[in-house]
């Protein structure tokens, strides 16, 4: 909600597929945009000064930073978050390994995990463990300790080679 | 077995406090002090009440008619001082950080905006920070008009510790500073409460770990029955203890809603979160340990000051801490003698509390360097000491100094599971050739004792109002499916698929015909939620006593139809069969459906209950022993004087394992919060009480590409005091990891001559004993 002299900038973009106009105040950041003007509350808000990665979201293939990008800057743009109806190869094999393995506890971190290791395993097929850390390690988790999330993007990544292979 | 709900946290559908929305909410920001100790006066509110989308700015002034303040009282320690606390401070700020007013608008956003108008005439006073600063005779006063800072003293003394140190062969001593750390769940602490004027009802959807404690402390703060105060904790974005407590945020924003008639909600940010959250474990140690001529522990004295920042923490206390420590040093040893000696002393800092693993790493990381000095002096392996001094299995059960019933524990057994897990000659010879090849590597143990599943007499004799039972309601639906409600809470750590595959066993169908509904006060009994890894061992008993008085129910309506005795049937994956047979009689869905829709087939007077419910709590044993060693391989870059931990290694016993697979998984996530206040985490005060860890950027916690990966082993010695034999699990990777980190670290300073004594280990610190920098002027 907004009050009446808030300064505020019509955008338009596309959300998870689907085209979005929307009047947003000219300070509100990306994820609180997409939480709570369109209802789509799986980019978590951990920190506001970028560092745990809760808030990730895919703007234009890239995984961005949802608490560091104003709504403003996705004017013309196509979003994607974790609620996608489209999700991609990477993003289902990582959702199906973190099930299985156990690799979240309260998953307030989960889907900004998901978004960043969907990005690893689309640029690097067969990551190592040290790869794996490396790229999630502007991802916090408080829970597991990593070591589960770690096995399941191997797992993810094995079973997405063998697809390929198949 | 996977958690069946973590499909909807995976999918991003988790329903946080800040993702559900209530028709007309209002939003929170509170004004809160910069100043550490000052008096104050709120001279202005008309420039923020004016900005558009000001919904109301709130003082003391509003909040304190219509709730009072309240008090840290401990009956069975009726020595203890601790100052009144309110939603709003009146007059007084105690800390950096402590709510002074409360505007709620249309937006956060807003609300914000409104905070920077609102005009607050301080006066400062002299702070209260450090902890020895704090604890001398004519220390600044932390409150004004406060005697002393000394909010609680406690002494004990057990056989005749004085005489077994004058007595020794050896004494070792060790002096440990251990810094405050918090617990930083990735979701902050939130509230939404909607009160309703025309029922006087409030509903208050909250991130926190004990819905129904937290419903009797708003029912009595607001002067409402707590059938009119409906609290619901939906998915819970992590906690550790941290949210456990009754903070002046929540009640406020309950009061703003009363007060409003509108829902209001408060989502803390990060700034808030690690300013305003309780910290923990600030303390400084001065320990001893008394060795005779045969190299066993004769005698233990402890010396602790605590840190408790400006209030003893509501209603639990903040001493509470300290007791467990002082209850678990020296755990895993049998000795005779003990002095043990608190001071927990009031600072102008946010207030500390129970933190995962309450006190048990610190009565560690004191015992286990203790252990390695008095090995040292007697120039023998610390792993030889450790098997000489260890509670025996066949001494047990026995009492420790500090009355605690210790049983079940297997000290022995675990230690050599250790031994073999990490091939400990081979590791020693590979160590040694890496220090040859020049790099600085050590290895460090820890065995411990934790005290989990904590009982009704720990806070009910001090008459605060935790429970330690709890309750389950079964419910057998027409489809043959169980509904369950219980007064656990789930918060990440999988006591609902745990319970859920308890009564599935119980009743004799699968895990996934089982629904498990948790922490909302008006759907299940009153019971104590989630703390002290209390969920398997105390739900989980009621659990499965609940499970098997359905089964009993459903055999004995099964045998009414099918004219036969309920001894004569079994009950498995949801069908009833002959026992002698194992031929299949009828599924419990139909006889389910004639309990419900044809109950005239039946024999009259059957009356069969398709709902049962079963309470309990234990009475026996106050605390459930749990054991276990852990083992840190280390490496220090010479250069920079970072640790890095290399490999980490757990056997635990937390007796019978329900899930294999999430007990192994919340041990991992404890290890690597015991590695992050081992060797990152601090919150850090200026001298003048400023707080200066307020964000991710300064408050280091351990990430993805420093931790090592955990190997993890078991040993199961079931609790021989209930029928499933579970024992805490959720907390003692956390109470192990700071001790054998910290022996580690040392273990690989030890060819330099140098020493840390101090945690988290910073790199300053490394590179003194290193003999890199030079000594810290007066050490």
């Amino acid at each position: 909600m907004m009050a009446s002299d808030e300064p505020t900038a019509e955008i338009s973009c596309t959300v998870n597929g689907q085209p979005v106009r929307a009047h947003v105040p000219v300070r509100q950041s990306l994820v609180d945009f997409v939480r709570h003007g369109l209802g789509l509350t799986g980019s978590h808000v951990g920190c506001e000064h970028g560092v745990c990665g809760a808030c990730h979201a895919v703007v234009d293939g890239r995984v961005v930073r949802g608490c560091l990008m104003l709504a403003v800057q996705v004017d013309g743009r196509t979003v994607t978050t974790i609620e996608t109806d489209q999700p991609t190869a990477q993003m289902r094999a990582l959702q199906d390994a973190f099930f299985e393995r156990a690799a979240l506890q309260c998953g307030f971190c989960t889907p900004g995990m998901i978004l960043q290791a969907s990005e690893l395993l689309t640029r690097t097929a067969a990551p190592t463990r040290a790869e794996i850390r490396d790229a999630l390690s502007g991802n916090y988790c408080r829970c597991t300790g990593y070591h589960a999330i770690v096995d399941a993007v191997e797992t993810a990544a094995a079973r997405l080679r063998d697809k390929a292979a198949a | 077995m996977p958690r069946a709900s973590t499909r909807r946290l995976v999918a991003g559908r988790g329903r946080y406090v800040d993702d559900i929305p209530a028709k007309g909410e209002v939003y929170a920001a509170f004004l809160r002090s910069p100043h550490a100790h000052a008096a104050f006066e709120v001279v202005n509110i008309s420039a923020a009440a004016a900005i558009p989308g000001v919904v109301r700015v709130l003082t003391a002034e509003n909040i304190d008619p219509v709730c009072p303040p309240w008090k840290c009282v401990l009956r069975n320690a009726p020595d203890l001082q601790s100052p009144e606390q309110r939603p709003l401070a009146r007059r007084q700020a105690v800390f950096q950080g402590e709510p002074i007013a409360l505007v709620v608008a249309q937006s956060r956003a807003i609300a914000e905006d409104a905070l920077e108008l609102i005009e607050v005439e301080w006066s400062e006073r002299p702070a209260a920070i450090s902890l020895e600063a704090a604890a001398m005779p004519d220390a600044v006063p932390a409150h004004e008009n406060l005697k002393s800072n000394i909010c609680w003293r406690f002494e004990h003394r057990s056989g005749d510790p004085d005489k077994a140190f004058a007595d020794a062969e050896h004494v070792v001593l060790r002096r440990l500073v251990f810094a405050r750390k918090t617990g930083v769940p990735l979701e902050p602490r939130g509230i939404l409460a909607s009160y309703d004027p025309s029922t006087n009802g409030l509903i208050v959807h909250v991130s926190h770990q004990m819905p129904h404690q937290f419903q009797l402390h708003l029912a009595e703060l607001l002067g409402m029955s707590p059938l009119d105060v409906r609290v619901i904790c939906s998915d819970i974005g992590g906690a550790f203890g941290i949210k456990m407590h009754i903070y002046p945020e929540e009640v406020a924003v309950c009061a703003a809603s009363r007060i409003l008639g509108r829902p209001v909600k408060f989502i803390a940010d990060r700034v808030e979160s690690l300013s305003s959250d309780v910290h923990a474990r600030e303390h400084i140690v001065e320990a001893r340990m008394a060795v005779n001529t045969s190299g066993m522990i004769t005698a233990i004295d402890v010396d602790d000051i605590q840190g408790l920042g400006a209030y003893s923490v509501y209603p639990r206390s903040s001493t509470a801490e300290a007791m467990s420590a002082l209850r678990a040093v020296g755990g895993p040893y049998r000795f005779d003698n003990y002095h043990a000696l608190l001071r927990s002393v009031l600072q102008n800092k946010v207030m500390t509390g129970q933190y995962r693993s309450v006190g048990h790493p610190v009565a560690a990381a004191i015992t286990e360097a203790l252990v390695e000095d008095a090995a040292a002096v007697r120039g023998e392996d610390s792993i030889v000491f450790r098997q000489r001094n260890f509670l025996p299995t066949e001494a047990m059960p026995w009492v420790s100094p500090m009355g605690a019933r210790m049983i079940d524990l297997s000290h022995h057994a675990c230690l050599e599971r250790m031994l073999t897990l990490v091939d400990y000659p081979r590791l020693r010879q590979e160590i040694d050739t890496w220090r040859q090849e020049g790099r600085i590597v050590g290895l460090g143990l820890a065995s411990f004792v934790e005290f989990t599943a904590t009982g009704a007499e720990a806070y009910g004799r001090a008459h605060v109002p935790v429970s330690s039972l709890d309750g389950v309601m079964l419910t057998m639906e027409p489809t043959g499916e169980v509904r369950a409600q219980c007064s656990a809470s789930e918060i990440g750590q999988g006591i609902q698929q745990g319970l859920a595959q308890i009564i599935a066993d119980a009743v004799g169908v699968r895990a996934d015909k089982v629904r498990v509904a948790l922490g909302d006060t008006a759907a299940s009994p009153h019971g104590g939620g989630a703390w002290s890894s209390r969920g398997a061992a105390i739900t989980g008993e009621v659990a499965w006593t609940a499970g098997r008085k359905l089964r009993n129910e459903l055999l004995n309506v099964a045998a009414a139809m099918l004219q036969t005795t309920a001894t004569s049937l079994d009950l498995r994956d949801g069908r009833i069969l002959a026992a002698d047979t194992g031929a299949e009689r009828i599924a419990i869905g139909d006889v389910a459906r004639t309990v419900i829709f044809h109950p005239y087939d039946l024999p009259a007077g059957t009356n069969a209950q398709m709902s049962v419910s079963h309470t309990w709590g234990r009475d026996a044993d106050p605390f459930l022993p749990t054991n276990g060693v852990q083992a840190s391989l280390v490496e220090i870059d010479p250069i920079s004087g970072l640790v890095r931990p290399l490999r980490h290694w757990v056997v635990e016993d937390c007796g019978r394992i329900i899930n294999p697979l999430l007990v192994d998984e919340q041990i991992r996530g404890g290890v690597v919060q015991g590695i992050g206040e081992a060797l990152y985490e601090i919150c850090r005060y200026t001298e003048d009480g400023q707080y200066g860890s307020g964000t991710l950027a300064d408050y280091l916690l351990p990430m993805a590409a420093d931790m090592p990966d955990i190997v993890v082993a078991h040993v199961e010695t079931p609790y021989s005091g209930s029928q499933l034999g579970a024992k805490g699990a959720g907390e003692a990777g956390t109470c192990g990891a700071p001790a054998a980190v910290l022996n580690a670290v040392n273990d690989a300073l030890r060819p330099f001559g140098g020493r840390i004594d101090a945690m988290p280990i910073s790199p300053v610190d490394v590179l003194r004993a290193l003999g890199k920098l030079p000594a810290k002027a007066g050490a």
